[in-house]
């Protein structure tokens, strides 16, 4: 039917870089020992090493030191483990209240909906038409008894980015923690905790080029994380379980492979993506914010026509893409990002997520708009509610 | 490739059959809105010496299985009188199609709904119905039998997931044998709410999840 896969869900999961590999492969046909400590055997310590300076490498990203990085098995534990070690550590103490934004995706979500079974008061903060946070709602609710804030750097569907700067600044006000999960802008929108005072960042290898099944932690010095799995003492006995060595080299080398340049030609892309819809196609909304926006993501409404619908016929013609429509979903609901920024489920359900990545090139994009120019018109032709 | 659907669906999907608007149709139906997903509109042409369905058409703002089971139930429909197609059911859309996934009963569902919808407007236009009916508990466990249970592609009626229905005064309270926090919950309830809450004496819909 075609040649290849044009693959356009990179947020989602990407593909896999092949020098990502070759940087693993040792770790599992060499140096496969568990990491040991110095007085261990020479293989232990060189996996040992290898794990080490791996984390030097993740450290430098955010300009953290190397013991404020713990490796983990990606962003939903990263998550967990910051938001339920903060709160349990702060409980007592504290209090029982936490703050996150409406659109969180649901690593985050679902861990303030469990903790709110648990007894903790959770205050939920809205976001503009953009997806931008409230700042002065978040201002309002921050309380005595706030053990943490969780705002994400960027939303997983839509792409915005939230002010961190302007975040962080209310939190260290107010004297609250702050973590944010940075899964959809981790390399690809620049975050440095020496500038920004975030306390928590969760990140994930497989969405910058890297293996699945790794991310980290970042965890300011000093900061109150109670262990929330038990297990052995590894990660300086902040995360429990053998250390996934060949996982946190290829993180690591996914991350020195991103460039500047990388993240330029991707939001070419976008761009393109955007532009070329908007001018060739009518009944069309951005979801998102067109400035504060990641470089990779382009969310677009095609009124009167179903997200499902459009995906199956790009998916017959070889591409991939996502929607925000409830048929799509696994739980049938529609999109909470969409509704969340003030849009009705007719807009979700029309919506497509394209997302970017190493692997695609401007033909990707022209073929795409191409293809969904048709399809539309096709399915509006057939659509009881588009005036024909 | 590999798709969730048949390739009677796909070839559905792909190249609906009676498309289209009709001009001055002797019955329209409409199911559905946009702000809960899927709608269909089905267009009725029918001989009143006869009351053979002698065309008809459908619109689709839905997925892939809401388009093709509309596309087949216009061909199911087509030739047939209005009391035979009154009774093509959703179970012989799906088997027509060689079946469909569980989860996407509820938008082929739909498409059934559109054809007996269009059906009550040919029979109320042309004086064919008797009386309203007051909404009973019954009237209720008829109206529910058309709501999905996603992970059983059967309705809830059937698939007892509903333990007690109450009508009182126009509030209909339906109890259900599912957490709130089920995976499915909201999209059952919401469904609910579509089929009950248009009754014409309800007032109220309260659907009750255990905890």
């Amino acid at each position: 039917m075609f040649d290849k896969m044009i693959y356009l869900d990179n947020s989602a999961s990407t593909r896999l870089d092949e020098k990502v590999l070759d940087a693993m492969k040792p770790y599992y046909f060499d140096t496969y020992a568990v990491a040991t400590s110095e007085f261990g055997y020479s293989m232990g310590i060189d996996a040992k090493e290898g794990l080490e300076q791996a984390r030097g490498v993740i450290a430098s990203s955010l300009g953290a030191t190397a013991d404020e990085i713990v490796f983990t098995s990606g962003d939903t534990e990263s998550s967990n483990m910051a938001i339920k070690g903060v709160c349990a550590a702060l409980k007592k103490k504290k209090g029982q209240h936490l703050i996150v934004s409406k659109i969180e995706d649901f690593p985050v979500l679902n861990t303030a909906k469990n903790l709110e079974k648990q007894g903790w008061e959770v205050d939920y903060i809205a976001v503009n038409a953009d997806g931008i946070a409230d700042l002065e709602e978040l201002k309002g609710k921050i309380r005595d008894d706030t053990v943490l804030v969780s705002i994400q750097h960027a939303n997983q569907e839509i792409g915005t980015l939230q002010d961190m700067d302007a975040i962080a600044l209310i939190c260290k006000e107010k004297d609250v923690l702050l973590h944010t999960d940075a899964t959809h802008s981790y390399m690809r929108s620049p975050m440095d905790v020496s500038k920004t005072p975030v306390d928590l960042i969760t990140m994930s290898a497989h969405t910058i080029h890297g293996p699945r099944g790794v991310g980290a932690l970042y965890v300011r010095k000093g900061t109150p994380l109670e262990k929330w799995m038990d297990g052995g003492y590894q990660e300086s006995n902040r995360r429990g379980g053998l250390e996934n060595i060949p996982g946190a080299v290829g993180f690591a080398k996914a991350v020195e492979l991103v460039s500047q340049k990388e993240n330029e030609f991707l939001s070419s892309l976008r761009d393109y993506t955007i532009k070329r819809v908007f001018e060739e196609i009518p009944h069309v909304t951005l979801n998102g914010s067109k400035n504060q926006r990641t470089p990779h993501n382009a969310n677009i409404t095609f009124h009167y026509v179903e997200g499902e619908s459009m995906t199956l016929h790009l998916d017959m013609r070889g591409f991939a893409v996502s929607t925000g429509s409830a048929c799509f979903s696994r739980s049938l609901e529609a999109s909470h990002v969409i509704l969340g920024i003030g849009g009705d489920h007719e807009r979700a359900h029309g919506s497509i997520r394209f997302t970017f990545g190493r692997y695609n090139s401007m033909q990707d994009v022209d073929a795409v708009v191409d293809a969904i120019k048709e399809i539309v018109s096709q399915l509006r032709a057939i659509s009881p509610l588009y005036n024909k | 490739m590999k798709f969730p659907y048949t390739e009677k669906v796909l070839e559905h999907f792909k190249n609906p059959r009676n498309v289209g608007k009709m001009e001055n149709p002797d019955g329209k139906g409409l199911e559905g809105s946009p702000a809960c997903g899927d709608m269909v509109a089905v267009y009725l042409q029918v001989n009143p010496e006869t009351q053979v369905i002698e065309d008809i058409k459908f619109e689709s703002y839905g997925c892939a299985s809401n388009i093709a089971t509309a596309s087949i139930i216009t061909e199911l429909a087509k030739g047939k009188t209005i009391d035979e197609a009154k009774n093509i059911t959703w179970q012989q859309a799906t088997e027509e199609l060689g079946g469909l996934p569980p989860v996407k009963a509820h938008c082929s569902v739909l498409a059934v709904e559109g054809l007996r919808a269009s059906i009550r407007d040919y029979e109320e236009k042309h004086g064919l119905v008797s009386e309203k009916e007051v909404t009973t508990p019954d009237v209720v466990r008829s109206r529910l039998k058309h709501v999905m249970n996603p992970m059983a592609g059967l309705d809830i009626i059937r698939t007892e997931l509903v333990t007690k229905i109450d009508v009182n005064d126009g509030i209909v309270r339906i109890l259900l044998d599912l957490p709130s926090n089920h995976q499915f919950a909201a999209a059952i309830k919401e469904d609910i709410l579509e089929k009950v809450e248009s009754l014409w004496d309800v007032t109220e819909v309260n659907v009750v999840f255990t905890e």
